[in-house]
């Protein structure tokens, strides 16, 4: 078993749910197909999806819901 | 004046600007930051910084509790909001006077009503002041909505009453329509906002954005003229000028009058902007929103009327009767303010943070650079993509293009991108120059007309 890991394309903010009042795009431990939304950066008031590259059976994250990051920083692994 | 020291509660160029009004004031001040902010300008400048907690808005300038504390803990007495974050937040001006400071604005009632878009269209109207055709109160359900769009006519803005600023606004061509994205609206307004209140505002085809600034004691109220902000993109301004051009001196007066009346009818306290449609084909105006704090595009009134307007709003939350007369406000020349962003224009304006590694300003008479911005200084990824305004003061207005285009030449802001090459774009465009402009202007224009031809 491997782990891909996620990192964030661009410094900034990292969200991992649509809006403050709504459930996250994936839980942990959630399984994952390529193409899904596993969160948002924001980048300066603009806000940037974060997709699947690969599919997997479980997503772990390393970064918080609006937690501040840096730009390739990791912020979740994905179990391929 | 009963304000000796003053909390900065912002970031960025309006708090090195608020830093600026205070040291003319001869007033201490105290700078909060997060720690994303250690190394700003504000910071330098200040007497006193506090950090208040990590990078992002909602942990550290969105905090209303930690920004209290911290002005008691400082000593200061007085809490200034800048604009956005926390500056139209009622329940901020609240807990900054419930904790025995003062709150450098109106007061926690006034920002409650005048922030509320279809109350403050009340006011407005109460003060005899023409508002946009359309709702009287909040639309109770979308039935009662399709029948006023359908008695104004269409295209109508479905508008949320707790937004403002430009945001919150969905444009409708027909019933069809309305009735799709009423739902829509409402959801997302209370998500957006807490509230999802809404109303119903006829769209105006052509007009321009001018907006009329005003101060007041509670007492006396007086307006500074007009500004003209029609060059925007997605609602947002890029570029500003005072006074108004090609307005007549009728309607100049009527649209004074007009902010001041409704500045009257609420006793309105500290600085504040009435915005206004203009449609020039009719000549006609109507109200929009009033802003109840400095604008970002303050600077070009102060160009053209010699006023410190910030100066003037800490001296009235002081306890100071307002120190001019209307007659004392006098439009001297022409000014325009460009904004200038760290985006790409030509990649559909991304924002690109970063350090900057070469700043060169040009100076001389009627030239002003508010900005925060220094050579090292990295732009965090976190805030506003605001890295300064440039504001050019001449003669006239055509004398103004002229001495921006020279002025924007000799501006280098290297290491981020930056919307200077825009700017370049509209100070030499020909439309621009005659006045031929509307809210719809530079969204079409940057399709059609930008990036310029390569030439001189």
């Amino acid at each position: 078993m491997s782990k891909h890991q996620v990192l964030s394309p661009l410094p900034g903010t990292f969200y991992r749910k649509p809006a403050p009042d709504q459930p996250p795009f994936k839980a942990a431990g959630a399984a994952v197909a390529v193409g899904d939304v596993l969160g948002l950066v924001e980048i300066m008031k603009n806000f940037q999806e974060v997709v699947a590259e690969v599919a997997g059976r479980a997503i772990q994250f390393m970064v918080e819901d609006g937690e501040a990051i840096d730009a390739e920083q990791l912020i979740a692994e994905i179990e391929v | 004046m009963n304000i000796h020291s003053v909390l900065i509660a912002n970031r960025g160029e309006i708090a090195v600007r608020i830093n600026r009004a205070c040291r003319a004031l001869d007033l201490r001040t105290v700078q909060i930051h997060s720690s994303a902010d250690r190394d700003s300008l504000a910071v330098r400048l200040a007497d006193q910084a506090i950090e208040i907690g990590p990078p992002p808005a909602a942990k550290s300038y969105l905090k209303i509790d930690a920004i209290v504390e911290a002005a008691r803990a400082s000593g200061a007495d007085a809490v200034h909001p800048g604009y956005g974050f926390l500056a139209e937040n009622a329940d901020f001006a609240d807990a900054v006077t419930a904790a025995g400071l003062i709150f450098i604005g109106p007061d926690g009632d006034a920002i409650r009503l005048l922030g509320d878009k279809v109350a403050a269209r009340q006011v407005a109207a109460n003060a005899g002041v023409p508002t946009v055709p359309g709702s009287t109160a909040r639309l109770s359900d979308v039935d009662a909505g399709l029948a006023l769009a359908e008695r104004i006519g269409y295209p109508v803005m479905i508008k949320a009453a707790a937004g403002g600023g430009g945001r919150g606004i969905r444009v409708v061509q027909n019933g069809e329509e309305f009735a799709r994205q009423f739902p829509q609206a409402a959801a997302e307004a209370a998500a957006a906002f807490g509230d999802g209140g809404l109303y119903v505002e006829k769209m105006i085809a052509s007009a321009r954005h001018i907006e009329v600034q005003i101060l007041g004691d509670g007492q006396r109220f007086v307006h500074c003229f007009e500004r003209e902000c029609s060059l925007q993109r997605r609602r947002q301004k890029v570029w500003e000028e005072a006074p108004a051009f090609d307005l007549n001196a009728q309607v100049r007066t009527a649209m004074c009058t007009a902010a001041v009346k409704l500045a009257a009818q609420v006793r309105y306290k500290g600085a504040g902007t009435v915005e206004f449609l203009y449609d020039r084909a009719t000549e006609s105006f109507y109200f929009i929103e009033v802003n109840t704090r400095i604008q970002v595009e303050h600077p070009v009134t102060e160009m053209i009327t010699g006023l410190d307007l910030v100066a003037e709003m800490i001296r009235i939350a002081g306890g100071e009767r307002l120190s001019i007369e209307q007659d004392d406000v006098q439009i001297n020349g022409h000014a325009i303010e460009c904004r200038i962003n760290a985006e790409d224009p030509a990649k559909n304006f991304l924002p690109g943070p970063g350090t900057i590694t070469r700043l060169s300003v040009p100076g001389g008479d009627g030239v002003r650079f508010d900005s925060m911005l220094f050579e090292g200084y990295t732009v965090p990824p976190f805030y506003d993509s605001l890295l300064g305004k440039l504001i050019v003061h001449e003669r006239d207005r055509a004398r103004c293009l002229s001495r921006l285009r020279e002025v924007l030449r000799g501006l280098v802001i290297e290491g981020v991108p930056t919307t200077l090459a825009l700017h370049a774009a509209l100070a030499a465009d020909a439309a621009v120059a005659s006045g031929a402009i509307d809210t719809r202007f530079l969204e079409g224009w940057l399709e059609h007309a930008f990036p310029a031809p390569t030439k001189r």
